[in-house]
């Protein structure tokens, strides 16, 4: 114990050198996301200082080995940094799907080669990558992929089509599930890496009903992928033919990080900034609305503790792993909830859509938004199934 | 600190669990002095035991003669309590009275706290004074008189009151009745003079009173705390209280999702197993999720309890309007899943729906807690 508060009060000299103070702001635009890649560029001088210190230090990724690109902290210190950076709201200094997504895949099925290359490459925020899982006609049965690899010796010919690929646009790489055999269905995929500059890659953008477009439909039309791209960096995670082993893990984690990042946010209860909302607005909180809002309330401080409870059993391998599933459900809905109740005190004002008072429609969009969490990385629906059979043991479930 | 059991907590919940569900079982407890239509409605010789077991004096001090545990201990022994429906004083005794005396004279500590250990007495409280919990506004009255006080009013909704050897009362001894200070907490002993009850079974088969103080006079030496400074002592039984139902709570709710869950595992209907079917899968795994959480919440109220934390009235008032809320829901659903047996007086699915009503009303419901979080977070 008294390593972890030499390890705080290390941690703390260290943010307060290196986090400049533009970055411990709350994040009000997409652009003060930083994500990397080929095409990244700075927002700011301090985003840019902000990020060369973490990488420097290993704190992109602070749970990943040294050698590729982490700080090598245990869990109880990266809970603490955590604890630190939120302390003083300091922002991510790079967000990308390699950390979230890719980077747990290489560290659990990856090569030697393969974490070297390509775990140091999103460590340093050098390339974006993009997930390439959903096709039109495989959304929660994802199994059914039809985006096929035709095995051309040395290399795949890679046809079909993706959707819903988070940022396909502005992504260097993508990994993808890709049917190898037909005639298998859970042990015919494989889990490819490949370059999104590839001859025949495309993509298009999907305009969402809050207006933005996070999304893209990606076409594959005779798209070369080599099978090696040199010594023990073969072009699939884990085996060939075996991706949904590495995509079941992965839908595991995305679902761990849903329920867990948006966490602090979705936990948060929100009735006294609403009172302030409304002051702002002229207005009073209607009784039956505030009713509502101590009710969610409510529900949201117990899911805060849920929230803590499961990250200190998963440290220590109490937590059921269907776990995630349950929290994903609950924080999903209760966050859509959320925006509902802040729409409701918003009034008119909320129902803006470019206005400089509402940021360009901010509260519109983001409750708009919202309803897409219990659909992304497994539908409520889905969760719910996976609770029943995983965790009840119900029957046929 | 993790919210989760350390070890020796898990240990005593293996123990708790095992205990309660072979002695405080609904059978051999609940149903049987029901049917018996006991006048206390609980079982003496499970008191016995359960301080054989050491559970009666789990949150006194070792000092005086307790296991000086905390309220995740206590709630391990109520949440098995909650479970198995096991009728017991233990929450008014073991949990609210026992955290008043806390606040008492050495006397009085001597005269109450070896009863309670050794399992031969039972404490009330009587708090309320209308048919909802609000404690914010104490009628009773204790004037002083001679060396002591005269006590003249009246409660309603006093647990056990018939079959208490004290009862902690809250009473006015100076201010409005709406006013925060001037309240006084006193140990009434069960043969003072101008005490009397009226007696009520309610639907969970619990024996309440509404308890009248007709002139009652008391020693100085039965003020629990400070004269007028009683409020601190009210508000801190209150809070173990409440923490304390939520664990019960959890209890409850945790023992009618496992009953109805197991039934959908049995019960056959269209040739298959009803557990089969979606629209009742996907309510049993809601059901599930609200009830994980409601324990988590419950858990962290008690390990801030313990730590002192000044958050943990708000998080007590979180977690019993979120068991109130999940334990509704796992009866309602345990009922309606069931179907026509959960109407039955022969299934013990019927005998959860009662107590969680009971439970959730007792030191304030869901409404009157999430109305306190809001007021509490400044809304």
């Amino acid at each position: 114990m008294a390593d972890l508060e030499t390890f705080r009060a290390e941690t703390r000299a260290w943010l307060e050198a290196n986090c400049p103070p533009e970055m411990r702001e709350p994040v009000r635009d997409e652009d003060d996301i930083y994500w990397g890649g080929r095409r990244a560029r700075f927002k700011n001088a301090a985003q840019q200082a902000w990020l060369e210190a973490a990488i420097a230090k290993g704190y992109t990724v602070p749970s990943w080995p040294k050698e590729y690109g982490g700080a090598g902290l245990s869990p109880a210190e990266a809970k603490v940094l955590r604890e630190e950076m939120a302390r003083i709201n300091a922002r991510p200094p790079l967000s990308s799907f390699g950390i979230w997504m890719l980077g747990p895949a290489l560290l659990h099925f990856g090569t030697e080669g393969q974490k070297r290359r390509f775990l140091n490459e999103i460590a340093r925020g050098e390339i974006r990558w993009c997930q390439g899982y959903s096709e039109p006609g495989s959304g929660s049965d994802l199994v059914s992929l039809q985006t096929f690899g035709e095995d051309k010796g040395d290399h795949w010919v890679v046809n079909g089509q993706k959707i819903w690929t988070s940022y396909a646009d502005q992504a260097d790489w993508i990994f993808c599930l890709v049917r190898t055999d037909k005639t298998n269905k859970y042990q015919g995929i494989t889990f490819m890496l490949f370059d999104m500059a590839s001859e025949g890659v495309t993509t298009k953008p999907i305009k969402l009903i809050s207006g933005s477009s996070p999304f893209c439909e990606t076409f594959f039309d005779n798209v070369k992928v080599p099978k090696s791209y040199g010594e023990d960096v073969p072009a699939y995670v884990g085996e060939i033919n075996r991706g949904w082993d590495v995509a079941k893990y992965l839908l595991g984690h995305e679902r761990e990080m849903i329920s867990g990042a948006g966490g602090s946010e979705r936990a948060a209860a929100i009735g006294a900034a609403m009172k302030r909302l409304a002051a702002k607005n002229g207005d009073e909180i209607d009784p039956v609305l505030r009713a509502e809002l101590a009710m969610f309330d409510v529900d949201a401080l117990a899911y805060a503790a849920m929230g803590e409870k499961f990250l200190d059993e998963i440290k220590v391998g109490k937590a059921h792993p269907a776990q995630p599933n349950m929290m994903k459900y609950v924080g999903t809905e209760l966050n859509k909830r959320r925006h509902e109740l802040m729409m409701a005190v918003g009034g008119s004002r909320s129902l803006e859509w470019e206005s400089e008072e509402t940021g360009g429609g901010k509260p519109a969009r983001n409750w708009l938004r919202t309803k897409a969490n219990s659909i992304e990385g497994g539908t409520s629906e889905i969760m719910l199934n996976v609770i029943s059979k995983r965790i009840l043991n119900l029957p046929g479930a | 600190m993790p919210l989760y059991h350390n070890e020796d907590q898990a240990m005593l919940a293996d123990t708790a669990r095992s205990f309660m569900a072979e002695e405080g079982n609904i059978a051999k407890q609940l149903r049987h002095w029901r049917d018996l239509g006991c006048k206390d409605g609980f079982g003496h010789a499970l008191w016995k035991q359960m301080a054989e077991m050491g559970f009666t004096g789990i949150l006194v001090d070792e000092a005086d003669g307790g296991l000086g545990m905390g309220h995740v201990e206590a709630g391990i022994v109520l949440e098995e309590i909650g479970r198995n429906l096991t009728p017991s004083p233990f929450l008014t005794s073991s949990v609210l009275a026992a955290t008043a005396l806390k606040h008492a004279s050495a006397e009085l500590k001597g005269r109450y706290l070896p009863g309670l250990i050794a399992g031969d007495s039972v404490f009330a409280v009587a708090i309320d004074e209308t048919a909802k919990h609000r404690p914010s506004r104490i009628a009773t009255r204790a004037e002083k008189s001679g060396n002591g006080f005269r006590l003249t009013g009246s409660k309603s909704f006093v647990i056990h009151g018939g079959s208490a050897d004290m009862i902690v009362v809250a009473a006015r001894t100076s201010g409005a009745d709406e006013d925060d200070e001037g309240i006084t907490l006193f140990a009434v002993p069960k043969d003072a003079r101008g005490l009397s009850h009226d007696h009520v079974r309610l639907v969970d088969s619990s024996m309440a009173t509404h308890t009248k103080f007709n002139g009652v006079e008391l020693d100085g030496d039965a003020v629990i705390g400070e004269i007028d400074g009683g409020r601190a002592v009210l508000d801190a039984m209150l809070l173990a209280g409440r923490v304390g139902a939520a664990a019960e709570g959890v209890g409850v709710a945790r023992g009618a999702m496992d009953m109805t869950i197991d039934y959908l595992k049995q019960r056959k209907q269209f040739g298959r197993l009803i557990g089969e079917f979606q629209a009742l899968q996907h309510r049993a795994s809601h059901l599930y999720s609200e009830v994980e959480i409601a324990r988590a919440v419950t858990i962290k109220a008690q390990q801030l309890l313990d730590a002192g934390a000044e958050s943990a009235d708000l998080m007590a008032s979180v977690a019993k309007a979120k068991v109130a809320k999940a334990a509704r829901l796992a009866v309602q659903e345990g009922v309606q899943m069931h179907g026509g047996i959960g109407m039955t007086d022969e299934y013990d699915i019927g005998l959860y729906m009662k107590r969680d009503r009971a439970l959730a009303e007792f030191l304030g419901d869901a409404y009157f807690h999430a109305n306190r979080v809001a007021t509490l977070s400044g809304y």
